[in-house]
C-alpha cells in the first residue's frame, strides 16, 4: 500500500513532472520566473492549492459526476460528465478565493508571503490540468490526495529550478533577439531534456 | 474598415499571442508532435476565442467588473464543452490524442487576455475579428511547429511519408528528439529569435 502511494508521489514529482513534460501552467512559469524568492512563493501556492483541489474534485466526480454515481440519489442512469470541466473550474475559482479568505484571517503571515499569488493561481493550467488528469487516470480518493502534493511539489520544483538559472543568466552575453522570452524557452527546454533522465526509472 | 483589417492582422506576425503576448504557450507546446492534432487544435482555440470576444463584448455594458472574472470564465467553459463533445463525435480519435488539452482551453490565457483586454472596452463585430486573428496568430505557429517536429521526428506530414525512414529502407534515419518534450521548447525559442530578428521592435532589453 505504501509503495503504491510512493509510486504515484514520484511519478508525479518527477517523471510525469507537471512543468517540463505536460507543460502546464507555462504562461506563470515563464512569466514569474525572474526571481527565487517570488517564484518559491508561487510555487508554495501551487502545491497548497494542488494539493485541496485535486481530492475535493477526485470526490465531486466519484459521487456527483461519474456515470452511475447518482444512483445514491435514486437516478442511476445519469452520466454527468461533460459538465466536468464547468465544475472543476468552479471548484477551482471558489477554492482560490476561500483559502485566500481563510489564510488573511488566520494566517496573514503566509497570506503576505503568497501575496498578488493565490488569485493568479485560478488560471494556472497546472492546476486544472491535475484535476483532469486525476479524472483520465481513475484515481481513487487516497490516489488523488498523493497526487495533488506530489504534481505541486514538481512544478514547484521546476519553478524554482529555472527562476535558479534565470538568476545567473542576468550576466551573461546573449545575442540581441534571443533576450528575455528567447532564451528563456530555450533554458527550459535543456531542463525538460534533463528531467527525461527519469523517465527510465521503472516503478 | 481598416481597425478591422488591422484587428485581424495584427496578432499574426506584429503582436503574436504566443511570441510577444507570452499567452497560451501549455497547449502550444504539448499537441504539436503531429500536425493534424495541432490543425484540430488551433480550429478550437480559434472557434473559442471568437465567440467568447463576441458574447463578452454583447454583454460587457450588463456585465458587473466585480463579477467579471467569474463571468467570462462560464462564458468561456461553455465554449470548451460545446467544442470538446463535438470533437467526441465527429474526430474521436484525435479528441483521445489530445487528451485533458481541449479541457485546458479554458485555462488558456489567450481566451481570457482577449476577453479581459479586448472585448471589455470595444464593439462585439471589432472583437470577434480580434478573436479570430488572435486564433490565427496562434494557429501559425502552432502549425509551424508541429510540422518541423512531424517532418523530422517521424518523416511524415499528415501522416503521409515525405522523408522515407531507413527502418522502412529509406534514407532518412528518425530524430527521435523531435518528439519528446525538449524539443519543443527549443523549436519554439528559436522560432521567437527568428521573428525578433525580423521585426526587431519586438527586441526585449
Amino acid at each position: 500500500m505504501f509503495e503504491h502511494y510512493l509510486g504515484i508521489f514520484l511519478k508525479a514529482v518527477f517523471i510525469e513532472n507537471l512543468a517540463l513534460s505536460f507543460f502546464l501552467g507555462m504562461c506563470t512559469f515563464l512569466a514569474v520566473s525572474q526571481k527565487v524568492g517570488t517564484a518559491a512563493g508561487l510555487g508554495l501556492a501551487v502545491v497548497f492549492v494542488q494539493a485541496i483541489t485535486i481530492p475535493i474534485n477526485n470526490l465531486i466526480y466519484q459521487f456527483v459526476l461519474k456515470k452511475g454515481a447518482l444512483a445514491w440519489a435514486g437516478l442511476p442512469d445519469v452520466d454527468l460528465t461533460f459538465l466536468g470541466l464547468i465544475t472543476y473550474i468552479g471548484v477551482i475559482a471558489a477554492l482560490v478565493q476561500i483559502l485566500e479568505m481563510a489564510l488573511d484571517k488566520y494566517v496573514p503571515k503566509l497570506y503576505n508571503a503568497l501575496g498578488i499569488f493565490l488569485p493568479l493561481i485560478t488560471v494556472n493550467c497546472a492546476i486544472l490540468g491535475g484535476s483532469l488528469f486525476m479524472v483520465e487516470r481513475d484515481y481513487s480518493f487516497g490516489d488523488s490526495c498523493v497526487y495533488g502534493v506530489g504534481s505541486g511539489i514538481g512544478w514547484a520544483l521546476a519553478i524554482i529550478g529555472l527562476a535558479g538559472i534565470r538568476e545567473r543568466m542576468q550576466y551573461s552575453n546573449i545575442p540581441p533577439g534571443l533576450r528575455g522570452l528567447g532564451i528563456t524557452f530555450i533554458t527550459a527546454g535543456l531542463m525538460a531534456m534533463a528531467f527525461m533522465l527519469f523517465s527510465g526509472i521503472q516503478l | 474598415m481598416n481597425e478591422y483589417r488591422k484587428a485581424l492582422i495584427d496578432p499574426i506576425f506584429n503582436n503574436n499571442p504566443i511570441g510577444l503576448q507570452i499567452l497560451g504557450i501549455c497547449s502550444a507546446l504539448a499537441v504539436t508532435t503531429k500536425l493534424e492534432t495541432a490543425i484540430v487544435m488551433s480550429l478550437s482555440v480559434t472557434f473559442v476565442t471568437a465567440l467568447a470576444s463576441l458574447s463578452v463584448s454583447v454583454i460587457r455594458n450588463h456585465l458587473p467588473s466585480s463579477i467579471r472574472i467569474l463571468g467570462q470564465m462560464t462564458i468561456i467553459a461553455s465554449l470548451v464543452i460545446i467544442a470538446d463533445q463535438f470533437l467526441r463525435a465527429y474526430v474521436y480519435d484525435v479528441s483521445k490524442q489530445l487528451s485533458v488539452f481541449v479541457g485546458l482551453i479554458i485555462t488558456n490565457c489567450i481566451v481570457l487576455g482577449r476577453t479581459e483586454g479586448f472585448a471589455l472596452k470595444n464593439p462585439p463585430l471589432l472583437s470577434f475579428i480580434d478573436g479570430i486573428g488572435n486564433g490565427l496568430g496562434y494557429s501559425v505557429v502552432l502549425l509551424l511547429v508541429a510540422a518541423i517536429r512531424e517532418l523530422f521526428g517521424s518523416g511524415k506530414l499528415l501522416g503521409f511519408t515525405v522523408f522515407r525512414l531507413t527502418r522502412d529502407g529509406g534514407w532518412y534515419p528518425a530524430n527521435g528528439l523531435f518528439l519528446l518534450a525538449p524539443s519543443a521548447f527549443i523549436l519554439i525559442g528559436l522560432l521567437i529569435w527568428a521573428l525578433r530578428t525580423w521585426k526587431p521592435d519586438q527586441m526585449e532589453d
